[in-house]
């Protein structure tokens, strides 16, 4: 208890308070040495017989986000006065650190930076059919081997949490890419004054070459349809945080997930804590049947959603093995009426990165025809394939 | 700035570099509750946990996150805080698409030409222009820019900072940590002082760990009931005491329910006046006019759909 601390024995707090700072970074709290020495700073000034103000202060400096600030209480009782159950290692936290929200430079630290990922995936892109060669491309060497092995063959718990990780990433760097930054062009509708200010100079600051910028013109609407059939059901993990990673603020997206029936998840998904989102999702997934109806899933989206959501500009990507349990010629009925709303169809097919697959099943061939895009979902390579795609359409 | 009264006490606790360890120990340890005061006095009132993160904020001088659903009273924080401390307040909103330039500074562009232009026969070699045009003269200070080329330091309002995308927040986040800009023309601006810091989000976008390292944080909450009425009671002091409480406790058990779009404060305070306009004593007086008048605190059609009239009767019937 702090009160029971001497005011003189100074050790004996610091020792106890790197006692709590470890306490807390078991159950999930990014707190370094740099929180430990302001938390003295500010024990230092105050009276430590105040529990409350003891509390707030610690509080407001040590938790991060609204799930810590929301455990704080608990975890300070627990480890001060030993009320409740301590949380050592739970199942939970562990899972908490590791959903810890990815950003941009923690996320990609691996990879080096964001640009370096892009410059990657583009230089895929132009070399197309050549596998990543070599660690600092896509990652680093142990994860270019998992970003190209197919994910059903990914057993282990470890692995399967690196390639989530890896396909939000990936989903992030793409949607950075679609975002409606301005950039200097040769032709556009703003003057960028700055830079032909500057261009100019040399000329005596007359205005002869003018440089404009223009909003990139990228398409900001993605429509996301995901089967998550029991055929479906490994690469559905990879794909659903391939999704998330893909919703973004500023970003115009809607996601879908269907079965025999279809649902709108883009809310859930965007919940801001990850594990709930995932209850919630499981929850609403639960209640479906066995098989796939892909016709009815997409009769019912262009019914009620497909007014609300699609537009000129929108790509419509259809994450599926294309196994479909009802009849063929309403699927493409189905499909046609998409197509005519939406501007791209692209279709994801986890079984199009296998050897000698050829889209046989009745179903897929009949689809082709409305098909911009077929392309592969099988690993995480092929997702960050995608990415160049996405720009051309 | 020099109206600023050094008597309460903790516009004191805002000085500069100036203030010795002594001072500023007195300063930190300083009861939050005395900020509560000063900012009920300015008409906001908070709670203990958001009290303290201001006077955190004001005396270790970090940044403060702030989160919470809208309408809960972020964004007037640094209204109040800056009353209190009787500071400027720079406000710089966050949307889609923001980049450097238009949070630091802009050239006067037109102004950079007429010089040009007028300087023409004056036959001044490049560098000579390059250096006339590229002079603080010529400078368009941009809120980050403003912010810390004041004397005394202002309270900055990052506001809504999930909308900026995560460049952006990687470039406030060196901004936040050395509190210099690099302007290439004109060298490094270092700051006359470091302003208090303030960035509200929604949760529309998760926040990097790197920038919730750097700063404090608050969760705000929606108030309480007795704390509602507070604020009920501060922004509408002619209120009836009846149905003010009437009205904070509805809106108290409408939050429960299954709502799109929870109603804030600013919801609480519209409907309380829009009740007193209409001249009700009593939120059971009319059910007609009561059930006309949720549009102040229901904002989606699925919502209004989701509170029938029967449904605001039981409400009615819990409160009133």
């Amino acid at each position: 208890m702090i009160a029971a601390q001497p005011e003189g024995d100074v050790t004996g707090v610091v020792a106890r308070l790197s006692g709590f700072m470890a306490h807390l970074r078991v159950n999930g709290f990014a707190v370094g040495p740099g929180e430990t020495e302001a938390v003295l700073t500010f024990l230092a000034v105050g009276d430590l017989a105040d529990a409350r103000w003891v509390r707030l202060g610690l509080k407001t400096m040590l938790s991060g986000d609204r799930g810590q600030w929301e455990r704080f209480e608990a975890l300070f009782d627990a480890y001060w006065f030993g009320r409740g159950v301590k949380r050592a290692v739970t199942s939970g936290a562990i899972s908490r650190d590791d959903d810890r929200r990815p950003d941009i430079w923690r996320a990609v630290s691996p990879l080096g930076s964001s640009a370096e990922l892009n410059a990657a995936v583009e230089q895929r892109g132009q070399e197309e059919g050549k596998p990543l060669d070599g660690a600092g491309q896509l990652a680093a060497s142990r994860q270019n081997l998992l970003a190209r092995s197919d994910l059903r063959r990914l057993a282990n718990p470890d692995e399967v949490a690196e390639a989530e990780r890896i396909a939000e990433r990936l989903a992030r760097a793409i949607r950075y890419r679609l975002s409606r930054r301005r950039v200097p062009s040769a032709r556009g509708r703003a003057l960028d004054l700055r830079r032909s200010i500057r261009r100019n100079l040399s000329k005596g600051g007359e205005p002869f070459e003018l440089i404009y910028r223009r909003r990139p013109d990228r398409p900001v609407n993605l429509v996301l349809l995901l089967d998550v059939s029991g055929s479906m059901k490994i690469y559905s993990r990879f794909l659903i945080c391939f999704v998330r990673g893909l919703l973004g603020a500023w970003l115009e997206t809607h996601a879908f997930v269907f079965h025999t029936r279809l649902v709108h998840i883009s809310d859930v998904l965007r919940e801001h804590d990850q594990a709930r989102a995932m209850d919630r999702l499981s929850l609403m997934v639960e209640g479906f049947g066995g098989g796939t109806q892909i016709a009815s899933a997409l009769k019912s989206f262009n019914d009620r959603y497909a007014r609300e959501v699609l537009n000129s500009r929108s790509i419509v990507i259809m994450m599926s093995d294309g196994y479909d349990t009802d009849p063929v010629d309403a699927m493409v009925r189905e499909l046609a009426r998409l197509k005519q709303r939406a501007r791209r169809l692209v279709w994801l097919n986890p079984l199009l990165g296998w050897r000698d697959y050829a889209p046989v099943a009745r179903s897929m061939a009949a689809a082709m025809p409305y098909i911009d895009c077929f392309a592969a979902a099988h690993s995480l390579e092929s997702l960050a394939a995608l990415e160049v795609e996405l720009c051309r359409l | 700035m020099d109206e600023r009264t050094s008597a309460s006490p903790p516009a004191g606790t805002a000085d500069r570099d100036a203030e010795d360890g002594h001072a500023r120990a007195t300063a930190v340890s300083m009861d939050f509750k005395s900020l509560q005061c000063d900012l009920a006095a300015v008409g906001y009132i908070a709670d203990d946990a958001l009290a303290m993160a201001l006077r955190l904020c004001v005396s270790l001088r970090r940044p403060l996150l702030l989160e919470g659903e809208a309408g809960v009273g972020k964004t007037e924080v640094a209204k109040a805080l800056a009353a209190v401390l009787n500071a400027r307040l720079i406000r710089l909103q966050c949307y889609e698409g923001l980049d450097a330039n238009s949070t630091l500074y802009e050239w006067n562009y037109q102004r950079q030409l007429l010089a040009i232009r007028t300087r023409e026969h004056e036959r001044l070699s490049a560098d000579e222009i390059e250096h006339h045009i590229f002079s603080e003269a010529f400078l368009l200070r941009r809120p980050l820019l403003e912010a810390i080329s004041q004397r005394t330091p202002p309270v900055l309002l990052i506001d809504e900072v999930d909308r900026a995308d995560e460049e952006f927040e990687a470039f406030l986040l060196e901004i936040l940590s050395d509190f210099q800009i690099t302007i290439p023309e004109l060298g490094t601006v270092t700051a006359r002082s470091i302003p208090h810091v303030v960035l509200t989000s929604n949760g529309t976008r998760a926040l990097s760990d790197a920038l919730r390292r750097r700063c404090l944080y608050s969760y705000v909450d929606f108030p309480d009931e007795q704390k509602e009425l507070a604020i009920v009671r501060a922004r509408l002091p002619h209120i009836d005491l009846q149905l003010a409480e009437q009205v904070v406790r509805f809106v108290q058990v409408l939050r429960r329910e299954d709502l799109e779009k929870k109603p804030g404060i600013a919801e609480t305070l519209d409907w309380a006046s829009a009740l007193m306009g209409l001249k009700m004593r009593s939120l059971d007086d009319d059910p007609q006019m009561l059930q006309a008048s949720l549009i102040c605190l229901l904002k989606t059609q699925a919502d209004l759909k989701a509170v029938p009239r029967e449904v605001t009767e039981r409400l009615v019937g819990k409160v009133a």
